[in-house]
């Protein structure tokens, strides 16, 4: 009670002190434009990103949307740009991800499910919590490496989508496994309690419960994932994608190509309409990012709680 | 003279090296109501969670003793802990529904245990929300999500998706602890209706409902059972000096 009256003690006191409220004191001048310009300054460092983006949009669309037509996604690789098209690339990314996606899910839930609900929280799991933390920065060039030696060379599959998938994979596995770990532990202890005090084993438990929570976090993780694996170029070229293609792929073991790499390929080439060809595939490549993101966006609105 | 539901005999429990229970020697009756009291801390939960062995679920625990459920020690090898848990049912302190409709979370129970006729399950919700005094205020919309129920109407709905799986014993851990006074009085009324058919063990931290609604008291300290009585003879003659000093609010 004390405090609060000299609390308002000083509120009546300087309210009757009018020059509180007039403009020009010093010291608030200076804290008012301090403020300012720390406005100011944090608006610039937004506008920057925001500004670089326009501009790369802009230059990509104004010399990317007049090729962009359905010549350009029908066509196959050719030498001549009238007739170059991303068929075969957009068939291959579709390829590449319809193996990754349920491999991931798969085995990167499994993880998840068996880190978070039947390991013992002991030095293991801390141990493998790390490992994989880890493995989700190593560089993607280096899972290239790794699926040269491992599925192309030793398993023999070759430049096939398959050594292509199973690389795409491995890269992408930690950061499924990390987001569904995250997303299974958020699931409140008290769920599981009830669910397992009315005679529930863990299994049902997990079926029942933990993964209808869990499933909008696990879900929006994978997509996201995925769509990195989309854009990835560097450990595609590694084992051996191949930059041109005029077929698209028939089975797991045909040799493909990717929309990323036709991309980097026509940058690379001499003729000056192959880098408008290249503008339209990012425009392409783009537009399936921006939908994956649009799709992990809507189902977090749709099941939040 | 009732029957014994359960029969504690030398039960120690540790947490890693903390003593949690000492050497408990209890009966409980069947078709009752046995409230555990005792200030915070003193192993009640710890001692409910015993006799469905939700304390397997902690690590480092380590227990000893005997806890039989019809001659049955529950702690021995071949006892399914799934098919105790059916026969001993508990409701929690905060309500935890299932963020699933009012009408799946009490089919829940019945549904891990392999029942799928619809008819079946029908019969079960209605009775079971009945059982709970819910049904009226819920009948007409069982499809409704549960987590948008009150605090009270979720704990009785918790109260009747325990009750949907039969069980013969129901542990409550502070199950009012959580809610306003109606709610509060509205479940102490179907406790009072749930001895009838159900023995209720039930943890409080307010020694006025554990005298209105028990009819066995027994009064928890540092892991030990201090004393175990008749409800009307421990709060009006208590045998221990311990006792008396909490039951009229001198320490705890
Ligand atoms: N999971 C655990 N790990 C280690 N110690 C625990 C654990 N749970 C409880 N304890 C300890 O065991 C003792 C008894 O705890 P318990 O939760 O049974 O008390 P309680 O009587 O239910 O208290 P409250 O009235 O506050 O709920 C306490 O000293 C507590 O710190
Ligand atoms: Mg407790």
């Amino acid at each position: 009670m004390a405090t609060q009256d000299t609390f308002e003690g000083k509120n009546t006191s300087s309210l009757s002190d009018e020059s509180a409220f007039q403009k020009g004191s010093a010291r608030v001048t200076y804290r008012r434009f301090k403020n300012k310009s720390a406005h100011a300054l944090f608006l610039g460092a937004t506008l920057i990103g925001v500004v670089i983006l326009a501009i790369l949009l802009y230059d990509i669309f104004q010399r990317g949307l007049p090729y962009l037509n359905s010549d350009f996604i029908q066509n196959f690789a050719s030498r001549r740009p009238s007739q170059a098209g991303i068929q075969a690339a957009l068939w291959g990314s579709i390829w590449v991800i319809a193996v990754t996606a349920p491999l991931t899910f798969v085995i990167g839930v499994a993880s998840a499910i068996y880190l978070e609900e039947y390991s013992q929280k002991g030095f293991l799991y801390r141990f493998i919590q790390l490992s994989i933390g880890n493995l989700a920065g190593v560089p993607s060039i280096v899972f290239g490496m790794l699926g040269l030696t491992i599925f192309v060379r030793q398993l023999a599959l070759g430049r096939s989508v398959l050594a292509g998938a199973l690389t795409m994979t491995l890269l992408i596995l930690p950061i499924v496994i990390v987001s569904a770990r995250e997303a299974i532990a958020s699931v409140p202890n008290a769920l599981r309690h009830a669910s397992l005090a009315m005679g529930a084993t863990r299994w049902q438990t997990i079926r029942q419960v933990v993964l209808p929570y869990s499933l909008p976090g696990i879900l929006t993780g994978t997509i996201l994932a995925l769509s990195r694996a989309i854009g990835e170029t560097a450990p595609l070229i590694m084992v051996g994608a191949v930059t041109y293609v005029a077929f698209n792929p028939t089975s797991l073991m045909d040799e493909f190509t990717v929309l990323p790499i036709q991309i980097y390929n026509w940058m690379g080439q001499p003729k000056e309409e192959f880098q408008y060809l290249a503008a339209a595939g990012i425009i392409v490549l783009l537009a399936i990012l921006l939908s994956m993101n649009a799709i992990a966006i809507y189902l977090r609105n749709k099941f939040q709680r | 003279m009732k029957h014994h539901a359960i029969s504690v005999q030398d039960l120690n429990l540790y947490y890693g090296d903390k003593h949690a229970l000492k050497d408990i020697k209890i009966d409980i009756e069947e078709k009752s109501v046995t409230a555990l009291i005792g200030p915070s801390g003193c192993g009640k939960s710890t001692f409910l969670r015993t006799l469905n062995r939700m304390n397997d679920l902690i690590s480092g625990v380590k227990i000893s003793g005997v806890i039989n459920v019809h001659d049955q020690n529950i702690y021995d090898n071949e006892v399914e802990v799934e098919m105790l848990r059916k026969q001993i049912g508990m409701v929690f302190q905060a309500p935890n529904p299932f963020p699933k409709s009012i009408y799946d979370n009490v089919a829940y129970g019945p549904r891990i245990h392999g029942m799928r006729n619809k008819n079946e399950l029908d019969q079960i919700v209605e009775k079971s929300l009945r059982g709970a005094a819910l049904w009226d205020e819920v009948k007409d919309r069982l499809k409704d999500r549960a987590t948008g129920l009150s605090g009270g109407q979720q704990q009785r709905l918790c109260i009747a998706r325990a009750l949907a799986v039969e069980p013969e014993i129901l542990l409550m851990d502070e199950p009012t602890s959580a809610l306003d006074p109606i709610s509060t009085a509205k479940i102490e009324e179907l406790v009072q209706e749930l001895k009838q058919n159900y023995t209720i063990v039930i943890v409080t931290h307010n020694m006025q409902q554990a005298a209105r609604i028990s009819d066995k008291t027994a009064f928890f300290l540092n892991g030990d059972l201090i004393e175990y009585n008749d409800t009307d003879t421990l709060f009006s003659n208590p045998e221990d000096q311990k006792t008396e000093d909490y039951i009229t609010g001198r320490f705890g």
